[in-house]
């Protein structure tokens, strides 16, 4: 516990340093161009840190505005937004409700996770307890769903990928948890090869990764659909969330929140895998 | 080249010595700078990998023993063990010898003792170019053919395994120890052979009773070259090996060699999960030297 508090004491430290240096580069080119160059502080989730690159790449372009995006995970992200370090953290899960508390938050996207099997598995839907059997080792053949007299072959992310981390936290299992023999592959494509060559196989992947080569699972009945999502009928996906203290967010950090939700910014999160607000 | 001058003055022979003399130098100094660069290259490395690797032992409380012999690693959770990788990569890499040493031996054999000229000018630039072929072709061609073959002809519920692993390293290990190998091979002595053909031996006889023995220092470097090429190979394990966390009981379990763990979570590890790699790197780091130990002193060996 003390050695946790350690490291995110000097996460937070060396998202402060990081943060002054931003402000120092900032100010020297304020200096330098004689223009009044707004910095604009972000860090936090992994998984959303990608998107809001690509976002932020597009909108300084624009605008006199210069964004620093730190990738430090979802909690480090949120602790900087509460603090002050960051004027806006990045999230890719829900805020806990002390969390709330002092955040506020803006739903930029959401993530779909899907689970997928060989084409020819004729399991087609599971719950998610079935699920959460299935990556933990409590079943262990596809008959007991239904499917083929067939020993699963359970397919994971690596441990430390946000999707994996994702997977794990919405369907309620630990990294410790999970069933010791499954094959662990790096990336979403990688799983997508091992799942679509392996007639035993299942694995999750991220949304726009789903093809003809593997067979996406229903979970309760729902099919994996962006409107699903949406409509939080699919209950594999996950919300990527801006938060900021509300007296932290200044009129640029305003804007860029705007920007995001604009058509063209919810454009480009459509372009990069997410699935939009709209 | 065309403008070189028929007379020299004295004067002008002595400057021309003289820059000739600085350039000596020069170029000298040059050198030297290359070659101190892999030493201090070699020092920064280990140093990096150490300070980095051993920090949790001595600054956080971790026990090094558990880590040597704890069977879960879930960074997630703290858990730090690496007896599944340390055994996986044993098991491969002795499964690579199995297979890899005799037939790297027989080739280098075939090309030195017995193959015709012409056979040999195919054989030598294939083997020399299987050396050439970039790890990752090693695992994708793995990961397309051996894999599904296990899969599909064999009955193996996932072609990720051991023996997949245990194969494509054999491949890997094949230039090395036939290069090695077959410039041992024809380094032993003519009168070897002669003699021992005189005495009535049959030439398979003579190679393996004379020429081979004679060779042996050669054939041993070989096989701990590859075994150094084996143990430390990442790429194309990690596409063929599977990467599960189980102490392997079976050539069919799929594993985690010492090698692709740090490949497969470094890109997302921080703070003692990823100093906690930077140790998985001391321990393969320590397997390579031994083997450099071993090879050296079957070189002085050899000398004698």
């Amino acid at each position: 516990m003390r050695r946790k508090l350690k490291i995110g004491s000097l996460v937070l430290c060396l998202s402060m340093i990081l943060a002054a240096c931003g402000n120092d580069s900032a100010g020297d080119e304020t200096e330098a161009s004689g223009g009044n160059v707004h910095t604009l502080a972000i860090s936090g989730s992994t998984s959303v840190g990608p998107l809001a690159e690509k976002l932020a790449e597009k909108y300084e372009g624009n605008n006199n505005t210069k964004i620093e995006i730190n990738q430090i995970g979802s909690s480090a992200g949120i602790t900087n937004a509460i603090n002050g370090v960051s004027e806006i953290g990045m999230s890719s899960r829900e805020l806990k409700d002390e969390e709330k508390e002092s955040l506020q938050e803006t739903v930029i996207a959401y993530d779909g996770i899907v689970v997928v099997t060989h084409p020819s598995n004729k399991v087609k839907n599971l719950t998610m307890d079935q699920v959460k059997d299935i990556f933990t080792g409590k079943i262990t053949n596809w008959k007991d769903l239904g499917g083929d007299d067939l020993e699963i072959v359970v397919v994971s992310r690596e441990d430390g990928s946000g999707s994996r981390d994702a997977f794990q936290e919405i369907v309620g299992y630990s990294s410790g948890e999970l069933i010791k023999s499954a094959i662990v592959a790096s990336g979403n494509g990688n799983i997508k090869t091992t799942v679509a060559t392996n007639k035993h196989a299942v694995g999750f992947i991220s949304f726009e990764y789903i093809d003809e080569s593997v067979s996406p699972v229903n979970i309760n009945g729902v099919e994996a659909t962006a409107e699903n999502v949406l409509s939080q009928k699919y209950v594999l996906s996950r919300p990527f969330l801006f938060v900021h203290v509300e007296d932290n967010l200044t009129n640029e950090g305003q804007k860029f929140i705007d920007y995001i939700l604009s058509p063209e910014g919810q454009a480009i999160a459509a372009e990069s895998g997410a699935i939009p607000v709209q | 080249m065309s403008s070189i001058p028929v007379k020299k003055d004295a004067g002008e022979i002595g400057k021309a010595n003289k820059r000739k003399y600085i350039l000596e130098k020069v170029s000298g100094r040059v050198f030297l700078f290359c070659a101190l660069l892999s030493v201090v290259s070699l020092l920064l490395i280990i140093g990096f990998v150490f300070y980095k690797g051993s920090h949790p032992f001595i600054a956080e409380g971790y026990s090094f023993i558990d880590f040597l012999l704890g069977s879960d690693w879930v960074p997630s959770e703290d858990k730090f063990g690496i007896l599944p990788m340390i055994v996986a990569s044993i098991y491969a890499t002795i499964g690579a010898l199995i297979i890899g040493v005799p037939i790297g031996l027989f080739t280098a054999i075939f090309l030195a003792e017995i193959a015709p000229r012409s056979v040999a000018k195919i054989i030598s630039p294939a083997v020399q170019l299987l050396a050439g072929i970039p790890s990752v072709l090693y695992g994708v061609f793995g990961l397309a053919i051996i894999v599904p073959f296990l899969q599909n002809n064999l009955g193996l519920i996932k072609g990720q395994s051991l023996i997949a692993v245990i194969i494509v390293l054999a491949i890997m290990m094949l230039p090395t120890v036939v290069t090695v190998a077959e410039t041992a091979i024809r380094a032993v002595p003519k009168a070897y052979r002669e003699g021992s053909l005189a005495l009535g031996v049959s030439p398979i006889g003579t190679i393996f009773k004379v020429v081979v023995p004679a060779a042996k220092s050669g054939i041993m470097t070989a096989i701990v070259l590859g075994m150094g090429r084996a143990i430390g190979e990442t790429m194309a394990v990690i596409l063929v090996a599977g990467n599960s966390l189980v102490i392997p009981t079976s050539l069919t379990d799929s594993i985690r060699p010492l090698t692709t763990n740090i490949a497969l979570e470094m890109g997302y590890a921080f703070g003692t999960h990823q100093e906690m790699l930077f140790a998985t790197g001391i321990v393969l780091f320590s397997f390579i030297l031994i083997l450099n130990f071993v090879l050296a002193r079957i070189s002085s060996k050899g000398g004698n």
